[in-house]
């Protein structure tokens, strides 16, 4: 047995993001939640399974309190940063497929401007998953994660020619997508002028290489398949799903290969469950905590050999209309971050045919990937049904 | 672990400071002392890094340290413009290094010296800036770094 098609992604839900939101995180996520629900056709009190992403919000037990549940019978934590809500999606395909229970809420919210210490710098600080960094690394000054993830992304580059220009594709395509997204937060279009014009951050990432820092609530609900047919929506089933570690996941540094990803280990298992490859896919929703993460992704993906992502890319296929569509929402780069859950909404819309102006046309078969912490990885293959 | 200083005698705002738990406190010991040490494997001699409680190797839980020689070559690096946190303030633009340590384990510290490459030859020192010891490579060439 596996999960292939054993589940369906029922209904989707998000706040507007922004930045410096009066709502706590707890009150964006329940807005979310109630969306997702909502869209799905059912009712608050029908969600049995509860998997919040990150320990920032409300727990299952806050659900149980607020919606009224009678009998949750699953929930689970997911503790690995932006991998969590892909990771999420296996967790719950398995628990509805097993019959443990029926409608699972997968739900994420977050307020970074309301706590006095949360940039990114000082909030992973406080994660047990850094606990190396923390102590071996911060306090010589690598304290946030473009100065952790630089690195990578210069051996990448040293090894392989990636350039700046191939950075800057990623944030020109991701842009260009959130321009035909009435919630996306950057609304204006960027050249490769502008990019290497952007201030440096941590050498080789420039500011237009790193994602938002935004408030905002996401949230999906996975059903079991069979009884996804009766809820509101056309089902979008998930055909392949896995999850990946990379060898010394808490500290790129001591990584044998530093540019290696849990995606390389996982992506097959899910493309094996799918029954399908690469070059079946209609769009890609790939996590994006910086640019450079999209191209070593295409590459442990398998659509182009290692350290072939930067000119795989070059030719636009990434942008609208491109062969590749990617982050049709503006992912992390030019929508919001929600930790990537947006991106699971996201492919869910558009399998659906319901993405309006960044509709692609046709879309029947996309995956998308989380990357959390520093290297864990995810996949989901979702299909329309 | 870190806790941020406040008792330095540095008008500048103070840098995170490194908590040592009691597996690796000898490791900020030696470093106090100007000196890295490398945690290695009682029964199996692998040495490992950063300090953890079993050999992956083995799975001993049977420790001790090993004096490193400090000398490398480089594997990447970063230039830090960005102030992440104001004990950084006055430092920006700052280099990071990461190393291929010839023990077999790497080390990320601080970069003092002129324009980068993988595999340029380095070794390693700490330093104490104020009271707190601080990782500094910077440029070698020995018969012994080769």
């Amino acid at each position: 047995m596996t999960l292939k098609d054993k589940a369906c992604v029922t209904g989707i839900g998000e706040t507007v993001y922004m930045r410096g939101s009066t709502s706590s995180a707890f009150e964006l996520q329940l807005q979310a939640s109630l969306a997702a629900i909502a869209d799905a056709g059912l009712k608050p009190a029908q969600i049995d399974g509860v998997i919040p992403i990150g320990i920032v919000s409300g727990t299952a037990d806050d659900f149980i309190d607020n919606f009224g549940i009678p009998d949750l019978k699953f929930s689970t934590l997911v503790p690995h940063g932006g991998a969590s809500p892909v990771m999420a999606l296996q967790s719950a395909a398995a628990a509805v497929a097993a019959g443990v229970c029926s409608h699972v809420l997968i739900t994420f919210g977050r307020n970074v401007t309301a706590a006095a210490l949360t940039r990114a710098g000082a909030r992973i600080h406080t994660m047990p998953a850094f606990h190396f960094v923390t102590e071996f690394e911060y306090p010589f000054g690598a304290i946030a994660p473009a100065q952790l993830y630089a690195p990578m992304a210069r051996r990448h580059m040293e090894l392989y020619g990636t350039t700046e220009a191939h950075f800057a594709e990623v944030a020109i395509a991701c842009r260009e997508h959130a321009l035909r997204n009435s919630n996306a937060l950057m609304k204006k279009p960027i050249t490769l002028e502008d990019h290497h014009r952007s201030r440096m951050i941590a050498d080789p990432f420039r500011l237009l290489d790193c994602s938002l820092e935004s408030d905002g609530g996401a949230a999906i609900v996975v059903s079991a398949a069979d009884q996804a047919a009766d809820l509101r929506q056309r089902r979008v089933y998930i055909s392949g799903v896995a999850e990946g570690h990379p060898d010394s996941p808490g500290a790129i540094t001591q990584r044998p290969d530093m540019t290696s990803l849990g995606l390389a280990k996982c992506a097959p298992r899910a493309f094996q469950m799918a029954g399908v490859t690469p070059q079946d896919m209609d769009l890609l929703e790939i996590y994006d905590c910086f640019t450079y993460a999209v191209i070593r992704q295409l590459e442990d993906l398998g659509f182009c050999a290692k350290g072939e992502g930067g000119p795989f890319i070059a030719d636009g296929r990434l942008r609208p209309g491109g062969a590749l569509p990617t982050n049709t929402h503006g992912g992390l780069l030019s929508q919001a971050h929600v930790w990537g859950l947006n991106h699971v909404v996201e492919l869910t819309r558009q399998l659906r045919g319901q993405a309006g102006l960044a509709q692609v046309p046709g879309a029947e078969l996309g995956l998308v990937t989380g990357y959390g912490d520093m290297g864990d990885g995810a996949v989901a293959i979702l299909r329309r049904g | 672990m870190v806790h941020t200083s406040t008792d330095l005698p540095s008008p500048m705002p103070a840098k995170p400071v490194p908590v040592p738990s009691a597996l690796t406190q000898p490791y900020w010991d030696a470093a106090q002392r100007g000196q890295l040490v490398l945690q290695q494997c009682s029964a199996c001699a692998t040495i490992r890094h950063y300090p953890r409680l079993l050999c992956a190797q083995c799975h001993s839980s049977e420790a001790h340290w090993t004096p490193a020689s400090g000398l490398g070559h480089i594997h990447s690096w970063t230039v830090c413009h960005h102030v992440f946190h104001p004990g950084f303030a006055a430092d920006v633009p700052y280099v990071l290094v990461t190393v291929d340590l010839q023990e077999g384990v790497r080390a990320l510290g601080r970069w003092r010296g002129g324009p980068l490459a993988i595999g340029l030859p380095v070794r390693g020192r700490f330093e104490l800036a104020g009271n707190l010891p601080e990782l500094v490579f910077s440029f070698e060439t020995t018969p012994n770094n080769s």
